[in-house]
């Protein structure tokens, strides 16, 4: 880690400039958990550090007039976790980020960290799909704003342009009777990597589903957006019926890998069990709202 | 590349240090600023030896850069005692014989100390999950949950307010 150079810029702009200027040499750093691990093992050795945490919209949490919510990217799991209102209006969002690593992770870690990580298995992303998140990106050439969905371009990479940087997510405005729900699928009760992640947001009217957005985590390259099972519980009274081809349209969406914490028969069939459990989850969420 | 120059508060105090662009705030706690009681253990997060807390809230500071420090205010397990008075955790960590080998007892008070500023009443499974991040190689883990269990039901029965501001 010698030759580094590290610096917090108090302005978007001047974090830009120093970020597009070093290249493929330079990292972000935002909670750091991934970073700083990555930079211990020797897998990484960035010649320039960029500290965005120093910019104020980087690490805001905002409720918009309209009802929405504008998230910095920076912004750490446990600051989302004591906003008074954020995890009243998405609880899924809130259960996915928070399930990332430990207390001492969560007092760092952003869900914009997790999303440009890059990892198939991210515990936030899927939870940020299904919300139906879009992203604001900041760039040399200006700004621009990407769905969540469309910044993984496969494990540990991403959609991002040289020398842009990830400033915020917004999540829409909920209509009434709406809520998420977030379940992984761990061997273990706390600390570990989804074998498989599912996230749910649902709007039910009259005990119909009306709207739905399905993410489906480490299952394939990257995290997917599944309409199709959206659109097997859009329109039913969330029966048996409508659940189980949802949870087929999940399994027939899975490329898994094979690997030591699931073989691909297993994660295929557990994508769409836990469909079924994180759309029973988001739905009586809705139901109380 | 010259070091950098980091002007922090640590335990009440304000302080600088130098430090390289590289270091952790580890390295900068166990080296230049001689405080020797957060430990390294895993260096990547996982086992919560290095825990302190900067503006209140619990990382691991092997996680962090020391030149984030900047214009923060850290804690760490040295600012817990009061002088010789120890803190009601450290006390009934002592009673309990919730240490052994004492290489996570640091990590481990500062987490507690943490919750219970929190959660003055935690329940038992809140403490479990709240100490995850902790790991232990001696104990099994349950002097240690106990321990933090009986010191919250002691402070708020005696309201030992003065370790809590």
């Amino acid at each position: 880690m010698t030759e580094l150079r590290y610096l917090a810029p108090s302005s978007l702009d001047e974090a830009i400039g120093a970020f597009a200027a070093a290249g493929s040499a330079a990292r972000i750093l935002a909670g750091g958990t991934d970073l700083l691990v990555q930079m211990r093992s020797g897998v990484l050795k960035p010649g320039l550090i960029v500290d965005i945490k120093k910019i104020a919209e980087m690490t805001a949490i905002e409720e918009t007039a309209d009802g929405g919510f504008h998230i910095g990217a920076a912004a750490s799991g446990m600051a989302l976790a004591e906003h008074a209102r954020f995890g009243k209006v998405w609880p899924g969002v809130l259960e996915a980020v928070n399930l990332i690593g430990s207390k001492q992770v969560q007092g760092r870690a952003s869900a914009g960290g997790n999303l440009c990580n890059g990892s198939p298995a991210g515990d936030s992303v899927p939870a940020m799909v299904a919300a139906g998140a879009i992203v604001t990106v900041q760039g040399p050439n200006g700004r621009r704003q990407m769905k969540v969905e469309d910044v993984p371009a496969g494990p540990g990479r991403t959609n991002l342009l040289p020398g842009e940087i990830l400033v915020s997510f917004t999540l829409p405005p909920r209509p009434k009777g709406s809520s998420d729900a977030y379940l992984r699928m761990i061997p273990r009760t706390e600390m570990d990597i989804a074998v498989v992640g599912v996230g749910v947001s649902l709007t039910l009217k009259d005990g119909v589903c009306t709207a739905a957005r399905i993410g489906l985590g480490a299952v394939a390259p990257t995290v997917l957006l599944v309409e199709a099972a959206a659109n097997a519980l859009i329109g039913s009274k969330l029966d048996d019926a409508a659940l189980n081809a949802a949870a087929a349209a999940c399994s027939a969406a899975c490329r898994p890998i094979d690997d030591k914490r699931g073989t691909i028969t297993y994660r295929t069939k557990v994508a769409g069990v836990l469909l079924k459990r994180t759309t029973a989850i988001a739905a009586k969420r809705a139901q109380e709202n | 590349m010259a070091k950098l120059h980091v002007s922090t508060t640590i335990n009440g105090e304000p302080m600088e240090f130098l430090c390289e662009h590289s270091d952790t705030m580890l390295d900068a706690l166990r080296g230049p600023l001689g405080l020797t009681g957060s430990k390294e253990g895993c260096a990547s997060g996982d086992c919560g030896a290095c825990s302190i807390t900067i503006d209140d809230r619990l990382i691991c500071s092997c996680l962090m850069l020391a030149a984030e420090a900047e214009g923060h205010e850290i804690r760490t397990i040295e600012g817990m005692a009061h002088g010789e008075k120890l803190h009601p955790l450290q006390q009934k960590f002592l009673e309990m014989a919730a240490l052994q080998c004492g290489i996570c007892t640091s990590g481990m008070l500062v987490a507690s100390d943490a919750l219970l500023r929190k959660n003055p009443r935690p329940s038992e499974e809140e403490v479990r999950f709240w100490l995850a991040g902790n790991l232990c190689r001696c104990t099994g883990y349950d002097k240690i949950v106990r321990a933090v269990l009986e010191t919250a039901a002691e402070m708020q029965e005696q309201g030992l307010k003065e370790f809590c501001q």
